[in-house]
């Protein structure tokens, strides 16, 4: 990387000492930056790379001699396979319900954040941030344990509410057990959501909003024109990464379905195959193609709402 | 500040009240559950008949704590060291951001960028195999090394935004006033910057603590396996009762941790959130 520098540097008798100042500074920055640099590579371009090359084999641990190399046809088998659109399905609808839901919630409870009085304001902020500390599992659990028809004291609770009596198995279906595990994602997640929008919010300009305030605006209109527009950025990256968070879920279908009653996920499918049944060559085409799934989830908000990750995360 | 009229105080009071049922409920939901007894799992109440210890008996003393006290152990010294490495490596590299100029600096913030958001499924079975290959598979460093993927990224970004707000004039002024170099970095840049370093190890920490796929994929036995992954893997006492009891008392066990250090730290942990994120 220094040599680089050097070249580009400014020949000009001038500026060199400036250039050679700014080529030790340059090696310095390497030096100091480059190992966080390797390590991040390392543990994640070198796995991709060789799940890529593995997914190509008919490579199981079953039987390793056998590895073959088969071309993109394990691409074919989970492509043809109705599990892998049942999973894909599930886990956009996953991300779609939670993002938007978590939007709304959280951008609710910024708001509240925002305008409470300081002494509330601490309350607030450290109990929002409680579900953000707790494990996911642990959170799975908690909801798991509340709507088990053995345990739970859910049903009733809201045996008044139709459809809710002492009988309903929340965990025998896919639309119950579907909702119970996004209600926990949600729960889970909201607070970091929620603390995003309040950096959003504190950085719209409080002049504006008292401008339109006096021009006789009413709330509804403030938020719409004033402070939204104002927090597009915020909200933008919220979003992306919510959706990319909530596009890799795990956790809590793993506790509290496996995969049950059409409630598989990408993440799960990938990790039955390779883990537990240890289709290493199946298991990585899958693995490459929620990767590819999280690239165009990136590039389609980066293009379509032009959401510039740098600079609204502060690097300008 | 406004004074508020008793509407608005009532108003304040019930938003409040909403917000922190929505917070706990959950969390209480699992400790009354901790608390029941096995035969009073199925009565439908949510707080238990007769409260009982019996089953934080069962994983510190009984029958399953060869089950949960090992992956205690491991949850705790597997997350601070991934914690305490990617803290190390991330203020030499946010250091480098934030104070020299030089290329690829935002090369560096966008692979940060780039590796937060990767699917870990992606990387897990490549690991899977090769941990297999070379030993390190149900080991703590097996564990560690997959960790860093999750604790770094955000370790840069988060200490990238702090130093970018330290006056580093400080240091020239100290020197100026006859420190030396290192007297004015120790006494004047290391009080300032100690406080992000702290943050970020914590939400590090949490980070690392929380994990699951790399827990229950890259580990077999008490080993190395951490409390999530060990949480899946609990048994009832006998074939025909549920382990409920014994689950929800883990999982209140580590979450105690977590909430203690979220009153502790609530406000640095916000700023942490919210500086790495976008640049309030």
């Amino acid at each position: 990387m220094s040599a680089d520098v050097a070249t580009q540097a400014p020949a000009r008798a001038p500026k060199k000492a400036r250039s050679d100042r700014a080529r030790s500074e340059a090696r310095l920055g390497w030096w100091l930056a480059g190992p966080a640099f390797v390590v991040m590579l390392a543990v994640t371009i070198y796995p991709i790379l060789q799940a890529l090359y593995d997914s190509l084999f008919n490579y199981r641990l079953t039987a390793p001699d056998d590895k073959a190399f088969i071309g993109l046809n394990n691409y074919k088998v989970v492509l043809t396979d109705s599990l892998f659109w049942q999973s894909l399905w599930v886990t956009t609808l996953i991300m779609i319900v939670s993002v938007v839901v978590e939007l709304l919630l959280g951008f609710a409870l910024a708001l509240v954040m925002h305008r409470a009085i300081t002494s509330l304001r601490g309350l607030l902020r450290t109990a929002i941030l409680v579900p953000y500390g707790i494990i996911t599992v642990v959170s799975a659990f908690a909801w798991f344990y509340a709507f088990d028809i053995n345990s739970g004291f859910i049903n009733h609770w809201f045996d008044w509410v139709p459809g809710i009596d002492p009988n309903l198995n929340w965990f025998a279906h896919q639309g119950t057990s579907l909702s119970v595990i996004i209600a926990s994602e949600i729960w889970k997640t909201t607070p970091f959501i929620s603390l995003l929008l309040l950096a959003g919010l504190s950085q719209v300009p409080t002049e504006l909003e008292e401008a339109a305030e006096v021009d006789g605006a009413t709330w509804g209109q403030r938020l719409r024109r004033v402070v939204l527009p104002n927090m597009k950025a915020a909200i933008m990256v919220a979003v992306l990464f919510r959706a990319l968070d909530a596009f890799r879920i795990f956790d809590n279908v793993y506790i509290m379905t496996n995969g049950a009653n059409n409630t598989n996920v990408l993440s799960l499918l990938a990790y039955n195959t390779s883990i537990n049944r240890l289709e290493i060559g199946l298991g990585s085409a899958i693995s490459v193609i929620l990767f590819l799934c999280v690239i165009l989830i990136c590039f389609i908000a980066i293009k379509l709402f032009k959401v510039d990750l740098a600079s609204a995360r502060g690097e300008g | 500040m406004r004074t508020m009229t008793p509407k608005l105080r009532i108003w304040w009071g019930v938003i409040t009240v909403l917000v922190l049922v929505y917070a706990l409920f959950p969390v209480f939901s699992i400790i009354a559950t901790s608390f029941k007894l096995p035969s009073q799992l199925n009565l439908g109440q949510f707080l238990p008949k007769t409260w009982t210890w019996s089953n934080y008996e069962q994983i510190l003393t009984g029958s399953a704590k060869d089950l949960f006290l090992p992956a205690l152990r491991n949850s705790i010294g597997i997350s601070l060291i991934a914690t305490a490495i990617a803290v190390v490596l991330a203020t030499l590299a946010a250091y480098a951001i934030a104070r020299l100029d030089f290329p690829g600096k935002r090369l560096i913030l966008t692979t940060a960028l780039g590796v937060s958001i990767f699917p870990v499924v992606s990387i897990v079975t490549p690991l899977f195999n090769l941990w297999r290959n070379i030993g390190l598979y149900d080991t703590w460093l097996g564990l560690i090394i997959p960790y860093l993927s999750l604790t770094l990224p955000i370790s840069i970004w988060t200490l990238a935004a702090f130093f970018r707000q330290i006056p580093w004039e400080l240091e020239q002024a100290a020197q100026v006033d006859g420190a030396t170099a290192w007297q004015a970095f120790r006494k004047a840049i290391v009080p300032l910057a100690a406080p992000g370093v702290f943050t970020t190890a914590l939400i590090a920490f949490f980070i690392a603590w929380n994990d699951f796929v790399y827990g229950i994929s890259l580990t077999s036995t008490s080993a190395a396996r951490p409390v999530p992954a060990a949480l899946a893997f609990f048994t009832g006492a006998s074939q025909f009762e549920e382990p409920t009891g014994a689950i929800s008392a883990a999982a209140v066990i580590v979450t105690v941790p977590v909430v203690i250090l979220v009153l502790l730290f609530q406000r640095q942990i916000v700023s942490g959130l919210t500086q790495g994120a976008v640049k309030g």
